[in-house]
């Protein structure tokens, strides 16, 4: 088991990373390490474990903002939310399930590395859209901040947002700041039964083409479907429409996005409490998260070029999937532990990204689940 | 004034063949070198500075750009790149030895996809050229600054600009997909595109906002959305701009993010009202536009909880708009603000500080203290929703000493935004004009942290130079570490 550094503070963070750097060590750094097996297995000298580095730091509901230290639990953040009616809008995941832990750990630092963002990412953006500020120390050591506290900066680089998603390879985040947003009052779910990827995916274009003000968007073909038992699926694929706001305008935009998809086939509807029970099983991948190790990829691409892409790695290797993001999010569980990294490139065929998120030890250590780099992410 | 970098002797001297080498990749009229045809792109809309370029290129494909910019890389000259030039912080203010990179004749849509809700433009497209190609099928693109009649997507990709709607509809770094870019060494590169997220960091996210630092953008794909199906406005008045505040601050608070939230102070609606007679109270201290859009049913119960909101406020005049003309009545004041200031006064400076909202009477206190110390009076418009605040310093370029003393006005608002935990700017870009403010708000780690960005990027430094970094640092320097000489070995920490 390698060595363990437990810094207290940001303080801390700086001098181990100095020291680190000084003696030419490799540092994991982890939060809870709740992600920990997500990716490339890291082979590294010494893990820098971030979780005293805890605490909401501030909370101003009506300026809309919220600082933490980097190793504050998303469940804390969450709760403190709740409390003022207001989220984290981009409904970071939970990766616990399907990576086969404990589900409601990880921190917010790790949520931001590695760009968790949910469902409602079509409406709402990204992890990264939420980003106002950053204290953090880089690889030399050296304590630093960017951003600030207020929606609107351009002062300086964007390097708050460009730390979401780059998984602690750019530097350490010790404190994050946040936009946050009011919770809706009310939401629903508008469903279709029984279409196809092609004809589900033209329905979610339709929807989120309109002005009803869909905030997520998810097909389930038949098989998955019947694995959610917010549905109590009757046997066929479903699509499904979330609807979030005030009631009023809930129940016009559900008249409407109902007469919008009647051509499209049988519908039916989930209440707000079924709703939210729906989105959480998607935006945690619980269709996959069957206790098992088989290999699970994420791709992200353009939404109409979704159905294509599926059929393409269905026919090749025979993988179970469902669309998040109206189409632009794919997810696949291969039919066993093995990535078949090629299989999922070739069908994606540059028009997209693939990112394995479940795999056994062995298949991570493998080199090839990795995509090209380019010469700007060595620059960087 | 701040200064821009000395112009280098051995360059300049070399103009005839760095022009002949233009001419033979962007022919004909694609460069421009005489002084006569060269003094439209003198300096940009921070009018206080001018210079001319040394060469004006005006290139038409990517490919050129590519030549241009390798050309530039191996003989050392430097290259400022350029849209419309409606920079309000001098973003594209030309270099005396610099190559001047207009990309006006990029201006075609190349693709509008409504099934996957994108729009791939040239750079040099407008930016409300791209809500006009799409607004027959009732799209439009989000980010609407004052300029967008004029200003271009790809200046708004450099400065990331925002709008009055960007509280709900985000700034240009969130209704960005995509973008190609061409680097200081000719190379294009791709970042983003109709998929949401990349593998691998989110260059878009660095790209965006750089103020033309980084590379020349040659095409953006940006995100477009169904207008909601009605919007209408609240014009609400205060005796104190305290009241306004503490409005905006409940409506938030309750859970409402209007569309558009904007307030003005005494001066600023004196100056609107008088030029386009929107029909604004002349007897009150502050006044506050909310905007609500959406469907018919949800405005109008939001419209009812912001009015009882404004009204527990303590609200002296309160109207609804009851016709699209009138709402857009009601914004015709707002938006036409600095222009109605531009009429009062023989010249303006805009400034672009954000502060935390909840210190907005603190600001305009202090501001007003300012006002009287300086002798220049200010009118202040502000996008109360996000806290971004452009005060505009009223004064006469023709008498002695006073854009110097509009200057150090500025400067002093700006410190003051920085002081109550704010930022130097919110959406008009650091370029020349914040410049050597820089170091009020980021220490010199914190700079060289963001130089190192630039390095990756531009190892020359040429392009942009003399933009948003106070010193000019070679990148080999910063490799160096400056701090922590010691030798500790990491004691103090418990090790498991």
């Amino acid at each position: 088991m390698q060595d363990i550094l437990k810094p207290r503070d940001a303080n801390d963070v700086a001098e181990a990373i100095a020291s680190a750097n000084e003696s030419g060590k490799r540092l994991e750094v982890a939060g809870h390490g709740s992600k920990r097996e997500l990716g490339r297995a890291t082979q590294t000298d010494a893990t820098l474990e971030l979780s005293a580095i805890s605490g909401i730091t501030l909370y101003e509901p009506e300026e809309l903002v919220l600082s933490a230290r980097a190793a504050t639990p998303i469940a804390e953040i969450e709760k403190a939310l709740e409390a003022r009616k207001q989220e984290l809008s981009f409904e970071p995941m939970d990766y616990g399930p399907l990576l086969n832990k404990t589900p409601g750990a990880g921190t917010i630092g790790g949520a931001v590395a590695c760009g968790l963002s949910g469902p409602r990412r079509i409406k709402a953006g990204a992890a990264r859209d939420f980003m106002l500020g950053v204290n953090a120390v880089s690889g030399r050591g050296e304590q630093f901040k960017a951003g600030g506290r207020v929606v609107k900066n351009v002062t300086g680089y964007d390097l708050p947002r460009l730390f979401a998603g780059s998984w602690g390879t750019l530097a350490v985040m010790t404190d994050i700041t946040l936009k946050v947003l009011p919770r809706a009052e009310d939401c629903a779910t508008v469903l279709l039964f029984g279409a196809s990827d092609a004809r589900a995916n033209e329905a979610m274009a339709a929807a989120m083409g309109s002005s009803c003000e869909v905030s997520a968007a998810a097909h389930l073909p038949q098989a998955l479907a019947v694995s959610i038992e917010a549905l109590r699926a009757p046997g066929k694929s479903v699509t499904a429409l979330r609807l979030e706001g005030v009631p009023q305008s809930v129940a016009y935009r559900r008249t409407k996005l109902e007469e919008l998809l009647k051509p499209f086939g049988e519908l039916g509807a989930l209440d707000a409490g079924a709703s939210r029970a729906f989105w959480k099983s998607i935006r945690d991948v619980r269709p996959f998260a069957d206790g098992s190790e088989r290999a699970v990829w994420k791709l992200s691409t353009t939404p109409s070029l979704a159905p294509a892409i599926a059929a393409g790695i269905n026919a090749s290797v025979g993988a179970q999937y469902f669309y998040d993001w109206a189409g632009g999010l794919l997810w696949l569980e291969m039919p066993n532990e093995k990535p078949q990294a090629g299989a999922v490139r070739t069908a994606l065929a540059g028009r997209g990204h693939a990112t394995l998120i479940r795999a056994s030890a062995a298949a991570r250590a493998a080199a090839d689940i990795l995509p090209s780099q380019s010469r700007m992410t060595h620059s960087m | 004034m701040v200064a821009m970098p000395a112009p280098d002797r051995s360059v300049l001297d070399r103009r005839e063949s760095i022009v002949a080498a233009l001419r033979a990749i962007v022919p004909g009229e694609g460069v421009i070198a005489s002084d006569v045809a060269m003094r439209p792109y003198e300096s940009d809309g921070l009018t206080a500075y001018r210079q001319l370029p040394m060469v004006v290129v005006l290139p038409e494909t990517t490919a050129q750009v590519s030549q241009i910019l390798r050309y530039c890389y191996e003989n050392g000259i430097k290259v400022v790149p350029r849209g419309a030039g409606t920079s309000l912080s001098g973003g594209s203010l030309p270099l005396e030895d610099g190559v001047l990179l207009g990309m006006g004749k990029f201006n075609k849509i190349l693709d509008i996809d409504f099934p996957n809700r994108a729009v791939v433009a040239q750079p040099g497209v407008t930016n409300l050229g791209i809500t006009k190609a799409v607004e027959g099928q009732g799209f439009y693109y989000a980010p609407d600054p004052s300029s967008q009649i004029a200003c271009t997507i790809g200046g708004n990709v450099g400065e990331n600009s925002g709008g009055v709607h960007c509280l709900k509809y985000g700034l240009t770094t969130n209704n960005v997909l995509g973008v190609e870019m061409v680097l200081i060494t000719g190379e294009v590169v791709r970042f983003g595109g109709k998929h949401l997220d990349a593998e691998g960091y989110d260059f878009l996210s660095l790209i965006i906002g750089s103020e033309g630092l980084l590379g020349v953008v040659t095409e953006v794909t940006v995100r477009i959305l169904k207008k909601p199906e009605t919007a209408r406005a609240l014009l609400v008045g205060f005796p104190t701009s305290e009241a306004a505040g503490d409005c905006v601050a409940k409506i938030i608070g309750e859970g409402i993010i209007p569309g558009g939230m904007e307030m003005m102070d005494r001066p600023a609606i004196a100056a609107a009202e008088a030029f386009v007679n929107a029909g604004y109270p002349l007897d009150v201290e502050a006044l506050l536009i909310v905007e609500l859009d959406g469907p018919e049913a949800e405005c109008h119960h939001l419209m009812e909880r912001v009015s009882a909101i404004a009204k527990d406020c303590g609200a002296v005049t309160l109207r609804v708009s009851t016709s699209e003309e009138e709402r857009l009545k009601f914004w015709a004041g707002r938006k036409a603000a600095f222009p109605a200031v531009g009429r009062i006064s023989p010249d303006y400076y805009c400034m672009d500080g954000t502060i935390p909202r909840a210190k907005l009477p603190l600001v305009l206190s202090r501001m007003r203290e300012l006002s009287e110390k300086y002798g220049l009076l200010v009118a202040n418009v502000f996008h109360a929703g996000d806290g971004n605040l452009h005060p505009l310093i009223l004064y006469d370029a023709n008498k002695e000493g006073e854009l110097h003393r509009a200057e150090s006005f500025g400067n002093d608002i700006l410190r003051l935004c920085v002081e109550v935990g704010g930022v130097l700017t919110g959406e008009h870009g650091v370029g020349v004009e914040k410049r050597d403010l820089m170091p009020e708000m980021f220490n010199k780690i914190d700079l060289d942290q963001q130089l190192r960005v630039k390095c990756a990027f531009d190892d020359k430094g040429l392009l942009n130079p003399g933009k948003v970094f106070p010193e000019l640092h070679r990148c080999a320097e910063m490799g160096r570490m400056h701090v922590h000489g010691g030798k500790t070995a990491f004691p103090d920490l418990p090790r498991f």
